[in-house]
């Protein structure tokens, strides 16, 4: 056979091969398809997007906006999503800073530090998190009730019913703006390359004007600004209640990710050449000056993309909040199939909403990955 | 190969060394004194806290729940009186010695293949084969004679490895195949598995389980679905093998292209070229990671008690259920997390055992 024979006879084969692979495809959608129709007409499901304006007629456990339980499935499913960001917003940052912190004390030369950094790490990255998490939930729903509630100078109360804190005395969704603004101006400060000092002072300086600002404008005439939890009765009055399930939900992740991103931290820490620590000392640097003038800046070089990640897997762990009925959007859309029957609509949202949330995640990553190189690379 | 030197555990330098290290590093400076102290001080405090509740004031004997209280440490009569629901559900309790065995095979399985001896493509397969093979046929029985006992009267530990197993065997040839799929010539062939990996990997395992268990049986017709356990098992495979698949894209990158054109010129055929060249290799360099894939699968098998499996979780809630036990919540979550945790912290230290030893040998 000659040699264009042969070749001609591969290429032969990658065609059948990839024609196989397409008409696999199709077969295999077609058949979903049909049979998806059958199977749902033998239910009495209609098919379609009409079920997002009918009202749901069910109650969920966490909000923060205002729902009843005659909201639209679209409104529902809403409040679901936005309470998967902001559980996932706050243990992502939470988690972050965690996590630099542990990953810095395992860089440490003092071996109590590294010790204690290294025990944490390991108890906690290496039992599964919904343990942690049915765990920290029974030990909230065996907290206390409300009048034995365990308190921290009369202000903090921690009970069976959720944690109360002291809070601004206005509406909840400005207390979410002003959160989202605080964010914000820190992402911000922080890719104009603010020096440390100055950028902590600039946002905790704006944050306090945006919540001095609030309290002048918002607070109801004759009230005070701030209303704290008070025990009237059998149950507390004023002050921003917490649900345990939130609570549950933000211990363990926020110990489970930062165990993992103190690891990430550590790796990059530990990449940055020793010779570079050396010319430090030899110029007569502090060890703190080295942390944060040399071996940061390079280890976040190589930190980012890995740390990308573990912020995508803290978002996709927000779904194991149905273990104990904490509404994100998982449990949303999992109550919604069993109440409505609409599955491959809903299964669409949850999946797009994922989709799109992780994709944007990794967007800004690659952004800052970008903004971080050395310019000269 | 260049190893460490270290002085064997008897050596009398040993302690001094140690002692001198903890000088050096803990207590070097006045500042550093201070600040060990402290974080000695209250790990310590931690520690004498556990051991107190875990050991000294314990209640270890089924028949003293009487003594259970206030006063005393952590009450392991839970455990003692319901270990064989936690560890085996709801398997008939005359047959629980078969689920024993069962475990040990696969604990056996995960073990020998720690062992470099082991680490042939041939030897791993055929190892991971027999291993599941024990493990289903002594867990259904209708083969060797015994009662038969169906899977979904499978549960505890032994369907938490069960699990496992099934999606490691099942997941590692899927993840080749799409690692091999996404470095195909043929576009076609290329952006079908970029896509399918892309598209697993940016969704909730929880959601794919999910899909897998309540939205297939809609989408395919009834001789096409299968059991749940095994509907569920083959999409964790597939999430498992998505992951796996770009640990072994990491170990085909650190391969040289000249070695694929060497065996193509030599006359080599792709398979063989795959088989004696490139996969011994890749195999290596993907080791270390793919240990790593093994652990966080064990560690997500627990997931699956949200879609209704009795795993060693679901039997751990079941076993403080009762009005009797309900109390002591917390010595079953720290029995089923010690097991969960001596697990994954060795198979964790072992891997990491294995990229130290790689490192030194690849200098």
């Amino acid at each position: 056979m000659s040699a264009a024979e042969l070749r001609a006879r591969a290429r032969r084969r990658r065609l059948i091969i990839q024609s196989l692979i397409i008409l696999g495809t199709v077969v295999f959608i077609w058949t979903t398809i049909s049979s998806a129709r059958t199977n749902l007409a033998a239910l009495g499901i209609t098919s379609g997007y009409g079920f997002l304006e009918r009202s749901t007629g069910w109650a969920y456990s966490f909000s923060l906006i205002d729902r009843n339980i005659d909201d639209t499935y679209a409104r529902t499913l809403t409040i679901g999503f936005m309470n998967s960001l902001f559980l996932g917003g706050i243990c992502i940052v939470l988690s972050t800073i965690l996590g630099f912190l542990i990953g810095t004390m395992r860089d440490m030369k003092n071996l109590a530090l590294v010790s204690a950094a290294s025990v944490f790490v390991q108890t906690f990255r290496n039992i599964p998190l919904i343990l942690q998490l049915v765990f920290w939930y029974a030990i909230c729903i065996h907290m206390p009730g409300p009048r034995q509630a365990l308190s921290l100078g009369d202000s903090v109360f921690l009970s069976n019913r959720g944690m109360m804190i002291p809070t601004l005395n206005v509406d909840v969704q400005y207390g979410v703006w002003i959160a989202l603004a605080s964010i914000l101006l820190l992402v911000m400060l922080f890719l104009r390359k603010v020096k440390l000092g100055k950028l902590f002072a600039i946002w905790a300086g704006g944050t306090l004007a945006m919540i001095v600002l609030a309290a002048l404008i918002l607070v109801p005439a004759g009230e005070a600004a701030v209303s704290t939890p008070e025990l009237k009765g059998l149950r507390f009055v004023g002050g921003l209640t917490v649900s345990i399930e939130f609570v549950a939900m933000i211990i363990s992740i926020v110990l489970y990710g930062s165990a993992y991103i103190a690891e990430v931290v550590r790796g990059g820490l530990k990449q940055v050449p020793t010779g570079l620590i050396e010319a430090g000392q030899a110029v007569g640097l502090s060890s703190g000056q080295i942390w944060s003038r040399i071996k940061m800046p390079m280890a976040l070089r190589t930190v980012i993309p890995p740390l990308g990640n573990q912020w995508i897997f803290i978002m996709k762990a927000t779904t194991i909040g149905v273990a104990i009925g904490f509404s994100d959007l998982f449990y949303i859309v999992s109550t919604s199939i069993t109440q409505s029957g609409q599955t491959l609509e809903l299964i669409a949202i949850l999946m797009g909403a994922f989709l799109l949330v992780n994709f944007s995640i990794a967007q800004f990553v690659n952004w800052l990955n970008a903004r971080m190189q050395l310019k000269a690379h | 190969m260049t190893m460490a030197v270290t002085s064997s555990p008897s050596s009398p330098g040993r302690m001094e060394k140690f002692v001198a290290k903890l000088r050096k590093r803990a207590f070097g400076s006045i500042q550093d004194s201070l600040i060990s102290a402290f974080v000695f001080g209250v790990l310590a405090y931690i520690a004498w806290l556990a051991l107190d509740w875990a050991v000294l004031t314990a209640v270890w004997r089924a028949e003293d729940v009487a003594n259970c209280g206030h006063d005393s440490g952590a009450c392991w009569s839970v455990i003692a009186a319901r270990h064989r629901l936690i560890l085996f559900g709801l398997y008939p309790f005359d047959e629980h010695w078969r689920s024993t065995l069962a475990c040990i095979a696969i604990i056996g399985t995960v073990i020998a293949s720690c062992f470099p001896w082991t680490w042939t493509g041939k030897r791993l397969s055929i190892l991971w084969i027999l291993g599941f093979a024990a493990y289903y046929l002594l867990m259904d029985g209708s083969l060797l004679g015994l009662t038969q006992i169906t899977t979904d009267q499978w549960g505890g530990l032994s369907l938490t490895l069960f699990l496992f197993a099934s999606v490691v065997l099942l997941g590692m040839p899927m993840g080749l195949g799409l690692a091999l799929m996404r470095r195909s010539e043929m576009p076609v062939v290329r952006s079908f598995a970029s896509l399918v990996i892309d598209f697993i990997r940016s969704l909730p395992l929880l959601t794919t389980l999910f899909t897998a268990a309540v939205v297939v049986p809609i989408l395919l017709p009834d001789w096409l679905q299968g059991d749940k356990i095994w509907r569920v098992i083959i999409a964790f495979a597939l999430f498992f093998a998505c992951y796996q698949a770009e640990v072994f894209r990491g170990g085909f990158q650190a391969i040289p292209k000249g070695q694929f054109e060497a065996g193509r010129a030599l006359g080599l055929s792709y398979l063989n070229i795959l088989s004696k060249i490139v996969l011994p290799q890749v195999f290596r360099h993907a080791l270390p990671a793919t240990i790593n894939m093994v652990v966080v699968t064990f560690k997500e098998t627990a997931i699956v008690i949200i879609i209704g499996f009795f795993d060693i979780l679901a039997s751990a809630n079941a076993a403080f259920g009762t009005a009797e036990w309900a109390p002591y919540f917390i010595e079953v979550y720290v029995f089923v997390a010690l097991i969960y945790w001596a697990f994954i912290f060795s198979l964790g230290q072992y891997g990491e055992y294995l990229k130290g030893r790689m490192s030194v040998s690849a200098r």
